[in-house]
């Protein structure tokens, strides 16, 4: 069996890699673990050895191509076998399943989606640092054809994250590359608007129960600090997450994806972007827990200590745009997650109580979720949940 | 507590040239590599010396001076196999090569470079100078003026090469090329910015120390 090649992940911020060198020919044998090409991202090189044992087949990236991360770069053939190239992709097509209908999310692997591409259309790909795996092919068994590729930069090149077509550099402007982080999140979140049907609910919570928690606990100086309002928060979502597994869940194709922890995801602000560092199990922590948890990973993030690990597998993203000041906003789902909660500022209000305006702590929660996957009722019932737990001062909502 | 972190060897080897310390680094990688060698550090200097990386073979522009000329200031001009462009190495440098094993825990290369950082930028504020970093520009910075260069090598994540802190080169070799083929940009050194010349033993110390604290390592000194 042809074994793919493919452009390894050197780090979590890294979307691409230079061929440096080549250090087997075509035709050559290589052993598994074996070096087997050079490359070189952010003044760094690399020396990455072959994955398995065998004969290089065919290489596709030529020596200082930069390629995105997880592209195939070459192929394997197996020891003795004669591999050609071509043979062997068109032998790749009868074990991938019919066309994806249109606008859905292809269920193809990575792997035999880009070994299904021709030449031109690599080559196209490869020239506006397109990610084949991510498009909707639409010709023969779901191939990606040369026409999809041109839809696909007319269609960025629209919303503006085609950092390929900068205009010219002028007196009155800059123009700058943008970084691997900047590309990288821009492509997320196109994708993200692609991919989910995006509804966005809100609901105002009173924190009025959650201060008082907080001043109590200051008191007691043997306690420690209070944790921070985003943390009662982070709890009280934790504790919804696990009753109501469809807002913790991922579609997959045709399938829906339950998973059995709550992984919650943080969204932290960062000079020179974003990250979503995520609190594993979160549903097992105490708001204590949590909150050592968020300022932990919130301190790693700002100074780039965060381990791949620990930004992956999120099931729900919490993100926090109240601290700069805003009352409420309409987040785009981090993919493959199905919801994400956007926290408002917490301010003193005028609300109505028994007839009588007083003022009260509250902020607007907005939970933006897939309406493929959850509907209007269960994401309201899952708000309210977050909301009855907050006011009722951080204490989990009856079942 | 301390006992329990991995232990890092730290060599000073003095003047060597770049031919044999790329050789030194090629056999320790091989050690570290089947785990004949611990994690070491070589602090060291090299003869005056431009090297190319492979980026820089298209664009020779970056080497502003004639082969003549480079034979005349005594410098070698070698091709190596890196990415990267245009560097230059000379005495007057506190040149560092780890040759660490970044597996399990340290797999990513933008950290590992960042942390590299991290250690010079401490190590030079020991001596009253306040670098930084500059986005999207690997090393260490003084305004606009490069201190220390950074270029890495990885070999399943076992590193080497490293970096090069402009302790009191002659600055003048330096026009010799566009620094890592960044025009527009300078170069400085600890001497220019403080006055004076760090003594290598305490600079090297000193080093060392932050490295071991920024990468949570045991020192233990080798000759």
């Amino acid at each position: 069996m042809p074994t793919n090649v493919l452009m390894p992940q050197m780090g979590e911020s890294i979307a691409e890699g230079t061929i440096v060198r080549w250090l087997k020919k075509t035709g050559e044998a290589v052993d598994r673990d074996e070096p087997l090409f050079e490359i070189s991202t952010d003044k760094v090189d690399a020396e990455i050895p072959s994955p398995v044992g065998g004969v290089l087949a065919a290489i596709y990236a030529q020596v200082g191509e930069t390629v995105p991360v997880d592209s195939v770069v070459a192929v394997i053939g197996a020891d003795g076998e004669t591999v050609s190239a071509p043979a062997e992709v068109q032998d790749e097509r009868d074990e991938v399943p019919a066309a994806a209908s249109p606008g859905s999310v292809p269920n193809v692997s990575r792997s035999s989606q880009s070994r299904r591409l021709s030449p031109v259309v690599r080559k196209l790909a490869a020239e506006h640092e397109i990610d084949t795996a991510a498009l909707v092919g639409t010709g023969g068994g779901g191939r990606v054809t040369k026409a999809d590729v041109l839809a696909y930069v007319a269609d960025r090149r629209r919303s503006g994250t085609d950092h390929a077509a900068l205009p010219e550099a002028a007196a009155d402007r800059r123009v700058e590359p943008m970084s691997a982080m900047r590309r990288s999140i821009a492509r997320h979140m196109v994708t993200s608007r692609r991919t989910s049907a995006h509804v966005h609910t809100v609901f105002e919570a009173d924190f009025s129960g959650v201060a008082a928690l907080r001043a109590a606990r200051s008191e007691s100086a043997a306690a420690g600090p209070a944790p921070g309002y985003l943390s009662y928060i982070a709890k009280a979502v934790a504790d919804a997450l696990a009753a109501m597994p469809v807002v913790n869940a991922s579609v997959d194709g045709d399938n829906v994806v339950y998973h059995d922890q709550v992984n919650l995801g943080i969204a932290v602000a960062l000079d020179w972007g974003l990250i979503v560092p995520v609190i594993k199990q979160a549903e097992r922590l105490s708001v204590d827990e949590i909150d050592a948890a968020i300022i932990d990973l919130a301190t790693r993030a700002r100074s780039k200590r965060l381990t791949p690990e620990e930004v992956r597998g999120g099931t729900f993203t919490i993100t926090n745009p109240g601290s700069f000041g805003s009352v409420f906003g309409m987040p785009i789902i981090n993919q493959p997650q199905s919801a994400i909660l956007c926290v408002g500022a917490i301010e003193k209000r005028p609300v109505v109580v028994e007839d009588a305006v007083v003022a009260r702590l509250r902020a607007f929660l907005t939970l933006g979720f897939d309406h493929r996957l959850i509907d209007g009722a269960a994401a309201d019932r899952f708000l309210a949940r977050v909301v009855e737990a907050l006011e009722a001062g951080g204490r989990p909502a009856s079942p | 507590m301390a006992a329990d972190l991995p232990v890092l060897e730290v060599r000073s080897l003095g003047l060597v040239p770049y031919a044999a310390a790329l050789e030194t680094q090629r056999e320790l990688v091989a050690a570290r590599q089947s785990g004949a060698a611990r994690d070491q550090l070589l602090l060291l200097e090299h003869p005056a010396v431009i090297t190319v990386g492979v980026s820089g073979r298209r664009h020779r522009g970056h080497v502003l001076a004639s082969p003549a000329q480079l034979r005349d200031h005594g410098i070698e001009l070698l091709d190596v196999p890196r990415g990267g462009d245009v560097t230059f190495h000379g005495p007057g440098q506190l040149v560092g090569y780890p040759i660490i094993d970044l597996k399990p825990d340290r797999c990513d290369v933008h950290r590992y470079v960042r942390d590299l950082e991290e250690v010079l930028i401490r190590t030079v504020a020991s001596f009253g100078v306040a670098a930084e970093r500059v986005a999207g520009l690997t090393g260490v910075w003084v305004g606009d003026d490069k201190l220390a260069a950074i270029g890495v090598r990885l070999s399943r994540w076992v590193t080497s090469h490293g970096f090069a802190l402009n302790v009191a080169p002659d600055l003048d070799q330096f026009s010799l090329i566009v620094p890592c083929g960044l025009a527009g940009r300078g170069v400085t050194s600890l001497e220019r910015l403080t006055g004076s010349v760090p003594p290598r033993p305490d600079l090297e110390a000193v080093v060392a120390a932050e490295f071991a604290r920024v990468f949570n390592r045991r020192i233990e000194i080798r000759e």
